[in-house]
This record gives C-alpha cells, sequence and structure tokens, in this order.
C-alpha cells in the first residue's frame, strides 16, 4: 500500500486507482461465471458489490485529492507502440476525472441496488427470469467502460471507454430485444441509438486524428501544453478539433442535431435509462467538452456554436417533453433538455457550472427515472390485481385493447398509494424545476447566471427552457400523483418493496442537499475543480480577457429570482391546467373530452409538439428514405444485377465455362485423349495382323520347326 | 560289302517319309509312328557310319536313341489316350485351341 508513502498533505491512493476499473470487472466476470447457479439477490449483490468498492476507491481518491489537488497521472501498460506514436493505457487522477468517478460509481451503485428489486419483477412481468443474471453482467460492463472513459489520459483511451459505453448502451436499450412494437420495436430503438452513436463517434475520430496530425500525441497534458503555441501558428486546426468533437458530444449526450435516439432509448429497463441515459453516459459528452476545454478556450467561434447548440437542444426538448404522455419519454426530453444546459455552461467557458449541474442531476434525474420505474411497476402490480380479482372482464383503457402502464393519462391519484415514491418524486421534480433550496437550483442558477453574462442569447434560450421544465414537470407530478385515478390498475397499484425505496430515498437526500457542494457563497465545488481547470483558466484568460474575470461572479439575486419566479408561475399553471381544468373536463362525456386540456388550448401546436415536430419523419423523409433508395440501388441494380448477375455470372462464370469448354473438349478430348487412344489402336491393330500366324494347328507348328530347322542347316552348310 | 552311301541314302529317304509323314497326317497315331520312323532313320544313318570308321560310339549312341525313344513312346501314348479320353478323338487339327 501506498500509506508508507505519505508525505505532508495527507494520505494518498493515487496507485489504487486501475482499481475502479477492475473491481467492476471482477464483479462482472463473477457474475458471468458462477452466476447462473447463484440467487438472484446474490447475483444482484455481487454487482452491486463490486461497483460499491469501485466508489470506495473514488472516495479514496477524492481523500488524496486534498492534500494532494494536482493529482497525478498512473501508467498502467502499455498499448500500442508504433513509431513516434506511443499509447498507454494510463489512469488521469484529478478533481474532474474522480469528480465523474465518485458520480457513476455512488449514483451506480445506488441504481444498482435498485435494480436488484426492480428487475425482480421486470423479468418476471417480461416472462424470462434468466435474463436477470446478464441484466447485472451488462450493467458491471458499463461501469468498466464508464470508468475507462472518465479516468482515460489521452483522448484514444478515452475513446475505448466511449465505445464501451455506446455497446453497454446498445446492449441494455435492446435488453428486451424481442419485445416492444410488432416484437422488434426495442431492437430498432437499440439500433438508431448505436447507429446514431457512430455518427457521432466518426466526429469524435475525425477530431482525434486531426488532434494527432497538428500535436502528434492523444495525451490530454501534452496537447494542452502546446494549445497556446499552436492557437497562434494554425488557428483552423483547432477550430475543426472542436467542432468535430461537438459532433461527438452532439451524438453521445444527445443534442441537436443527433437527439433522436435517446427519446426512444426508454425501451430498456428503467435502471437502464436511470444509469445510462440520465446520470451518466449522455453526459460522456459534457465531461469530453470539459476536459478539451483549453482547447474551446482559444477559438470563440467553437465555444460559441457549443453553447448554442446546448441553449436550443434546452429549450427544443423542453417543448417537446410538455406534450408527452409516456411517463419516461417526458424524463428524456428533460434529459435532453438538461443536457442542453450543461453543454451550454460547458461551452461558454463555465466548466465548474455546468459540471456542477452534472453532478446534480445526476442525482435528481437518476431519483426521477427510479421513482417512475416504482410508478410502473406500482401500476402495473395494480393491474395484475384487477386482472386476478376480474378476469371475465379487463379493463383497458388508452391506447386501445393492451394497457400501457407508462401512459400517464392512465396514472392519477398515486399520492394515497405509493407515498414514498410520491414524496421522492416531488423532490427530483422541484430539484428540476429549480425550487431552492434543491440542488437543481443552486446548479441551474449558476449557469444561468454565467450565461447572463458570457452570452445573453444562450442566456433567454436557457430561460424559456427553465420555465418549460417547471411546467412539465409540475404537469406530469399532478398527472400522476394527484386528481382520481383514471384506470382501475393506477386505483390498485401498491408501493413497491425498500430495496427499491430505500435508494430513492438516498437520491431524495442527494437531490435536496447536493446544492450544498457548491453554495454561492462558499464555491467548494469550484475550488475542488479548480486545481483542474487552472491551466484552462489561464488560457481563457489570453482569449477572454477581462470577461473571464466577470464570469466569477458569485449569486446575482435578480437572475436567481427571476428563474425561481418563472418556474413558481410554471408550476402553478400546470396546477391550474392539469388539477382543476382536468376535473372539469372529467365531467364531458368520454367521446368529447380530450385527453390533454392542452389539446383544446393550444390545439396544432399541441399535435406538433406531441409529435416531436416530426423530427423523427423528417430525418426518415430526409436521410433514411434516400439512403435506404440508395441502398436499394446499391444492392439490387449494382450489387445484385451488376455485379452478381452480370459480372460474375456472365463475365467471369461464362468466361471460365467457355475456357474449360474449349480444354475439355478440344484439348483434352482432341489431343491428350487421341494420343492415348491412337497408341491402344495402333496396337490392337498389330495385334490383329499377329494372331493370323497362331493357326492352333499343331502340324503348322511342327512345319515352321522344321523349316526352321532346313534354313539353318541350309545355311550352315551353304555357308 | 554295300558302300555307306546307300545306307545314307535309305537312312535320308526313310527320314523324308518320317518327317512327310509328321507334317501331313492328322492322325495322331500315324504322327507317332512317323516320328519313329525319323528315329530308326537317324539310327540307321548312325550304325552305316559306324561300321563304315570302324568305331563303336555310334553304336552307342544307338541304343541311347532306342532307350529313348522307348521313354518317349511310353509318354506319347500316355498323352494320346488321355486327349482321347477328353475329344473322343485323336485327330490332331482338332487341338487347336492355341488358335490365336
Amino acid at each position: 500500500m501506498l500509506l508508507s508513502e505519505a508525505v505532508a498533505g495527507g494520505p494518498q491512493f493515487f496507485n489504487l486507482v486501475p482499481l475502479v476499473v477492475f473491481f467492476p470487472l471482477i464483479g462482472l466476470l463473477v457474475n458471468l461465471i458462477f452466476g447462473g447457479r447463484l440467487s438472484e439477490v446474490l447475483v444482484g449483490s455481487i454487482a452491486s458489490l463490486a461497483t460499491g468498492l469501485a466508489f470506495v476507491v473514488a472516495v479514496l481518491l477524492v481523500i488524496s485529492l486534498v492534500g494532494h489537488p494536482d493529482g497525478a497521472s498512473i501508467a498502467l501498460a502499455d498499448w500500442i507502440t508504433i513509431g513516434e506514436l506511443q499509447l498507454r493505457w494510463g489512469f488521469q487522477v484529478d478533481t474532474l476525472s474522480v469528480t465523474m468517478m465518485l458520480v457513476v460509481s455512488g449514483v451506480g451503485l445506488l441504481i444498482h441496488i435498485y435494480a436488484i428489486g426492480y428487475m425482480h419483477d421486470d423479468v418476471r412481468h417480461n416472462g424470462d427470469p434468466s435474463r436477470y443474471r446478464r441484466f447485472f453482467v451488462f450493467f458491471n460492463l458499463f461501469i468498466v467502460a464508464m470508468m475507462i472513459l472518465v479516468s482515460a489520459d489521452s483522448y484514444l483511451m478515452l475513446f475505448v471507454g466511449w465505445e464501451g459505453v455506446g455497446l453497454c448502451s446498445y446492449l441494455l436499450i435492446g435488453f428486451w430485444y424481442d419485445k416492444g412494437a410488432n416484437g422488434i420495436g426495442n431492437a430498432l430503438a437499440a439500433k438508431k441509438a448505436f447507429v446514431t452513436n457512430r455518427i457521432g463517434d466518426f466526429g469524435f475520430l475525425l477530431a482525434a486524428f486531426t488532434m494527432f496530425g497538428i500535436f502528434r500525441t492523444f495525451n490530454f497534458d501534452e496537447v494542452f501544453a502546446r494549445v497556446p503555441e499552436v492557437a497562434e501558428t494554425f488557428p483552423i486546426a483547432i477550430l475543426m478539433i472542436t467542432l468535430f468533437m461537438l459532433l461527438g458530444v452532439a451524438g453521445k449526450s444527445a443534442q441537436i442535431p443527433l437527439y433522436v435516439w435517446l427519446p426512444d432509448a426508454m425501451a430498456g429497463p428503467t435502471p437502464v435509462s436511470a444509469l445510462i441515459h440520465a446520470a451518466t453516459m449522455v453526459t460522456a459528452g459534457v465531461y469530453l467538452v470539459a476536459r478539451s476545454f483549453p482547447l474551446y478556450a482559444v477559438v470563440p467561434m467553437a465555444q460559441e456554436t457549443v453553447a448554442l447548440i446546448g441553449g436550443i437542444t434546452a429549450l427544443f426538448a423542453a417543448t417537446i417533453a410538455v406534450a408527452q404522455f409516456d411517463i419516461k419519454k417526458v424524463l428524456a426530453y428533460s434529459t435532453i433538455s438538461q443536457l442542453g444546459f450543461m453543454v451550454a455552461a460547458v461551452g461558454m467557458g463555465a466548466v465548474v457550472a455546468g459540471m456542477f449541474h452534472l453532478v446534480a442531476h445526476a442525482f435528481f434525474k437518476a431519483l426521477l427515472f427510479l421513482s417512475a420505474g416504482s410508478v410502473i411497476q406500482g401500476v402495473e402490480r395494480g393491474e395484475h390485481h384487477v386482472e386476478h380479482s376480474s378476469k371475465q372482464k379487463k379493463s383497458t383503457k388508452g391506447s386501445g385493447g393492451h394497457f400501457d402502464p407508462q401512459d400517464m393519462r392512465n396514472m392519477g391519484g398515486l399520492r394515497g398509494q405509493m407515498k414514498i415514491t410520491f414524496w421522492v418524486y416531488l423532490i427530483g421534480a422541484l430539484a428540476l424545476a429549480g425550487i431552492p433550496p434543491l440542488a437543481g437550483f443552486w446548479s441551474k442558477d449558476e449557469i444561468l447566471l454565467e450565461a447572463s453574462h458570457l452570452n445573453p442569447t444562450v442566456y433567454y434560450l436557457l430561460l424559456a427552457a427553465a420555465f418549460f421544465t417547471a411546467f412539465y414537470m409540475g404537469r406530469q407530478v399532478v398527472m400522476i400523483f394527484f386528481g382520481r385515478p383514471r384506470s382501475d390498475a393506477a386505483a390498485h397499484a401498491s408501493e413497491s418493496p425498500l430495496v427499491m425505496t430505500v435508494p430513492l430515498m438516498i437520491l431524495a437526500g442527494l437531490s435536496a442537499l447536493g446544492g450544498l457542494l457548491n453554495l454561492p457563497w462558499t464555491h467548494t465545488f469550484g475550488h475542488f475543480l479548480e486545481h483542474t481547470i487552472k491551466i484552462e483558466e489561464a488560457v481563457q484568460e489570453i482569449a477572454l480577457g477581462e470577461e473571464a474575470a466577470k464570469a466569477s461572479i458569485s449569486f446575482d439575486p435578480i437572475v436567481a429570482a427571476i428563474s425561481v419566479g418563472l418556474a413558481l408561475v410554471a408550476i402553478a399553471l400546470a396546477w391550474w391546467l392539469y388539477h382543476r381544468r382536468y376535473q372539469e373536463m372529467l365531467s364531458l362525456p368520454p367521446a368529447k373530452r380530450p385527453d390533454d386540456p392542452l389539446r383544446g388550448m393550444l390545439g396544432p401546436v399541441f399535435q406538433l409538439l406531441e409529435n416531436k415536430y416530426w423530427i423523427d419523419e423528417l430525418y426518415w423523409a430526409v436521410i433514411l428514405n434516400p439512403y435506404i433508395a440508395i441502398s436499394r440501388f446499391l444492392a439490387d441494380q449494382v450489387d445484385w444485377r451488376f455485379w452478381h448477375d452480370w459480372f460474375h455470372d456472365r463475365v467471369i462464370a461464362g468466361g471460365f465455362n467457355a475456357l474449360t469448354r474449349l480444354l475439355s473438349i478440344r484439348f483434352d478430348l482432341g489431343f491428350i485423349d487421341a494420343i492415348a487412344n491412337g497408341l491402344g489402336s495402333l496396337t490392337g491393330k498389330l495385334a490383329g495382323r499377329m494372331r493370323q500366324f497362331e493357326t492352333g494347328y499343331v502340324r503348322t507348328y511342327a512345319l515352321s520347326v522344321f523349316l526352321g530347322v532346313v534354313i539353318i542347316l541350309g545355311y550352315l552348310i551353304l555357308r | 560289302m554295300l558302300p555307306v552311301e546307300y545306307y545314307v541314302g535309305l537312312s535320308a529317304i526313310l527320314f523324308t517319309i518320317g518327317a512327310l509323314g509328321v507334317l501331313i497326317r492328322r492322325n495322331a497315331l500315324v504322327i507317332f509312328m512317323s516320328v519313329e520312323l525319323m528315329l530308326n532313320a537317324a539310327n540307321l544313318a548312325f550304325v552305316a557310319f559306324a561300321r563304315a570308321y570302324e568305331a563303336v560310339s555310334g553304336q552307342i549312341f544307338v541304343f541311347f536313341v532306342m532307350t529313348v525313344a522307348a521313354a518317349e513312346v511310353a509318354v506319347g501314348l500316355a498323352l494320346i489316350v488321355t486327349i482321347f479320353q477328353n475329344k473322343q478323338s485323336i485327330d490332331v487339327d482338332q487341338m487347336n485351341t492355341m488358335k490365336g
């Protein structure tokens, strides 16, 4: 152990950092090899323990960083050495990466524990308990990949983790690959996520190649050290790198134009949505921009683009969330919107604010997703109850014939049956809406504050997004928990077991108190991160001059008041619409009753939002259908008709056949065989002649002997 | 005393008759007798020359020839009997299985 090496400034555990990768790896191997013989609880416990140990290591690293804030870079192994390219598997231990490790393993641990209970019901509800183990193997694999991503010390190693989490995302979205619309809905969603991410990864790769072309290295420290020099001689290169990287960020962190996969990714089990598609993986893009900040800082145009994309995405997704009915889809669009906040923040240069929001968001969005999972299972239990008590007539409301336990129109009034879930959901929703003193308020306020100074356009976008955020969360809470139950299943819903609710309560506590991390007056988190971003600030100083100094203003009561005021107005509006108006609507006859009060008020606009601005359809029309048409053409006409039918069959196979026919008939039969046959028939003819001498008559032989003797004697006598 | 040419001439005539008999006749027994005739023609020549040159070795050769001829008769007759048993005939032209 390194305790002996501990020098002034406290204990130092930096060498333990590889364990954050290896503990989950061991957990996954144990479950993979022995999991089939273990009970469900044991499988889940092993996976949770593996993540928990990684969390312990992360905590030790934080303790070490308090004494040695500069961190360390630990090389574990050489990976590739080709010429001047030297890649190693190294671990970057600094405040930024350790923050991510802490979030990934901490939130990951809680979600693992929750999943023990959730998946127990889920595998039974979906009818294949054997997939329980697979789930935890994938889950641990995700933690491994995510840890590689956040602990990487070079862009290429980061890319390894980047692809790894993409793979796990694919595997887990398609976890029930045989379910969903037409039996392949989930598989299609997984494919969509994977392909969309590939487009982003393509951008990441281009960025990495360009970077290697300019800097001749992938290592963070070495690249950043040369940034000021390159910025003077070749600024276009850095612009290219940052913009290509932005494409990668847009793919992984679900920003415009590549956000479309995230709502579909809700096909995965709810803990997956919470861990991968809300708390950790999708924040990898934010982390990447934060990590690459020295690059972005020297090209204001790239910063501008990133911030604008984040701001537009935040508002765009927030408006879509207003008109969704699927409980998880609302949260998915909310996640896209909040990721837009973070991307805008790190894009503007407010790295601390962005990372702070990332951490806070991880708490309350994981909480919201897990509570939503609890709600869904509560409703499913209610549905089972209804089915069992009255088998002859099934109550089916909502999407014709098939009961959808995720449709908020089927819920209502769950506050009474699911008390714990209600309270934690309320805390999460208020935190997301930005109500003080919950975590979301502090982090969002910091972003808004920075935006108000750095980029007014983005500030107004984000402010509008914050308003819609509060509105759709208010709408969701009211639709789920208040009013009267709108289906028999909702009326008979029941609370989830403790293994699920305890993690919810812990997350609720974190969501409530997370703001303490970085109160405007103490800036604990900011000072913690400063050690990593201090180089970046030096660069920023060059690029932005006095503007950077302005950004360090800590708290502005006006900004805070505006955002809180808007949030409260939005919540009040949601309450009025969905509590009051909804009750009035219920008095109308069912045929004329709209399913959402906004539908009547907004009309076509609501239709537009409900259909997500028809962006999916637009992508189908503009990209996918032409692409499929081209693929069809290439496959049917070019490949099949031209290459296969004409070139392969006609030219190659036909030519070969003609040649072999020539060889076999003319050459083989006509020449080679003729020689052999000619020899045979010649011998036969010769023998036919010869056999005429053999008469078989004894006297002929005797005569020939006699004549022979006479000739020999005659010769002897006459010579 | 008759000169030796007469004996040799008779011997040649006998040998020629025997040879023609072998070549012309189809009856195996007759061929056999012709062969005996040729042997004895040779014997006659032997003894004629033995007396003319007053050498005994020619007469001794005749004894050997007669012994061998006796053995030859034994084997030959046995063959003829066997052939007759197989073919019900001693016509040598019917023994033409060697015909090509």
